[in-house]
């Protein structure tokens, strides 16, 4: 056991559940005024109901010991030998950092989620989702990954979760667009965010959460977090940098949603890669990311679809973005404990990343369909729409963000 | 007794009340209001999603003058506010029967 090693995740833990109340912020400002609580509630209440999951079996399933590759068996229900000895996934901080460390990821996943179904899901039908989905198709897919699982076998690189969270939650956020269906008046009425600076405050908690998030990922304070640290930084500012001037080209003006989108699209972007690539690759990750997602959330407009915060787009393929440009950047230069990618001679890594993520898109996707329709046929997925055009907050919650005098 | 109703861009709102009160204006009533006329609304981006919002912010100025000042002050307000641009607004000039003074009672041109 390492005490500096042990500070370190600790307060990278800390850093971590600051991005869900930072993500509340984000989806909040996002969405029209009479929606603000219920949406941040949705990312907000994850802090508690993932964390019982994560006690009980969560945390066995993602990592206990191995059952054919899949997912964790039980063994480590309700935390049973998960001490503060030091654990298999780390000799040098106690098992229960790594389990809190892991927990922080396996809250902000779900609530990432929130964002393609806000202003019109049942609060019940949220919770019933976020629990099945969390066991079902979180935990195995963090397992194949972190826990020994068969993408971990084929060499599949995911340094803090490209593929798990952010492949995930995108896919599950299109499936949850596809069958809870459009907003009234989507694409009719302009549905503009009633508050961009308390976005912007997300986006900067986020930014800032996921410095623990990449760094925490290496597991000690070594070099290895040092090259995630800085790697989170410059690709992120470089997102934000493209989209902006992707805006300007095409509309003639750069807007501060665009900055904060390119943020989301930098960070989401450099996640697999973080631990992998050096400073220079991570830039350019970041100013592709900014201008593919932007791409990718204009084609929602053109497609239909409604994915109300663009998880699609930001997570799903920024998070693809980011686990293909593992297999291209990764160089044993920047980190002898990893691989070279493609631009380094190896291409097989290249191919290895294009099987993990298709594995996890057509997993989530499939599983995340199901539960929804599941869902929907025991419970009903929506409000009614005279409570959709009341507000979710008034109709689901009896309480309103803001009271106009 | 007439009164004026003007509906101007905010930001000469100042230079107009100036140039009221040079004229011997007494008071009057801003409200912010929002409409539109020919110049209808501006264009919002939001990832790329664009939005025109049809109602423009304008201020709307009620003065009450006695009748001999009407022309001027329409004369004041219409070189003011004039920026020549589309959507510096419009004059609405009304008959008034009759204006007391809450607190005095008074009546008539007197009590403007």
């Amino acid at each position: 056991m390492d005490s500096g090693d042990t500070a370190f995740m600790l307060v990278a833990s800390a850093l971590v559940m600051l991005m869900t109340p930072g993500l509340a912020l984000f989806y909040g400002g996002l969405v029209r005024s009479k929606n603000v609580l219920g949406t941040m509630l949705q990312s907000f209440i994850c802090l508690g109901v993932v964390s019982i999951l994560w006690v009980l079996g969560g945390y066995s399933l993602a990592f206990g010991p191995d059952v054919g590759l899949f997912i964790g068996n039980l063994d480590w229900f309700a935390l049973n030998a998960v001490g503060t000895a030091p654990g298999p996934y780390s000799d040098s901080i106690p098992h229960l950092v790594f389990c809190a460390f892991q927990l922080m990821f396996a809250i902000l996943t779900p609530a990432l989620i929130t964002g393609a179904f806000a202003e019109r899901l049942k609060f019940s039908a949220f919770m019933a989702f976020t629990i099945l989905w969390s066991l079902l198709v979180y935990a195995p897919v963090c397992h194949w990954v972190w826990g020994g699982g068969w993408l971990a076998k084929l060499g599949a690189l995911d340094f803090a979760g490209g593929t798990v969270i952010h492949i995930n939650s995108g896919v599950a956020a299109l499936a949850a667009a596809l069958v809870v269906g459009k907003r009234k008046g989507y694409q009719r009425e302009p549905f503009p965010p009633h508050n961009l600076p308390m976005t912007v405050l997300g986006a900067g908690l986020l930014w800032f959460g996921w410095f623990g998030f990449n760094a925490g990922s290496a597991l000690s304070a070594g070099e290895i977090a040092a090259l995630a640290f800085l790697n989170t930084q410059v690709a992120t500012g470089a997102g934000a940098v493209s989209w902006i001037l992707a805006e300007w080209v095409r509309l003639g003006k750069p807007t501060t949603l665009g900055a904060a989108t390119g943020v989301l699209a930098g960070l989401v972007a450099i996640t697999p890669a973080a631990g992998f690539v050096g400073p220079v690759s991570a830039v350019v990750i970041g100013l592709v990311a900014g201008v593919v997602c932007y791409g990718a959330v204009i084609a929602k407009e053109r497609l239909g679809y409604d994915d109300s915060l663009d998880v699609v787009g930001v997570h799903g393929v920024g998070g693809l973005w980011g686990a293909l440009a593992t297999g291209l950047f990764a160089s044993t230069a920047a980190n002898p404990d990893g691989v070279n990618g493609l631009f380094f001679g190896n291409a097989h890594q290249f191919f290895i990343q294009a099987v993990g993520a298709a594995a996890a898109l057509v997993y989530s996707f499939v599983l995340s369909w199901v539960l929804f329709k599941l869902i929907d046929a025991v419970i009903g997925l929506r409000v009614p729409l005279e409570d959709e055009v009341q507000g979710l907050d008034l109709t689901q919650h009896s309480e309103t963000g803001y009271t106009w005098t | 007794m007439r009164k004026i109703e003007a509906i101007i861009k905010p930001f000469k709102l100042d230079d107009v009340k100036e140039a009221l009160n040079a004229l011997g204006v007494t008071g009057m009533t801003v409200s912010e209001v929002k409409g539109f006329g020919r110049q209808k609304g501006h264009r919002e981006v939001y990832r790329g999603a664009e939005y025109v919002v049809e109602f423009q912010p304008k201020l709307k100025l009620e003065i009450v003058v006695d009748s001999e000042l009407t022309e001027r002050v329409v004369d004041a307000i219409l070189k003011i506010a004039r920026t020549g641009k589309i959507g510096d607004g419009k004059i609405f000039v009304f008959p008034v029967e009759e204006v007391i003074r809450i607190r005095t009672g008074e009546s008539g041109a007197g009590a403007i």
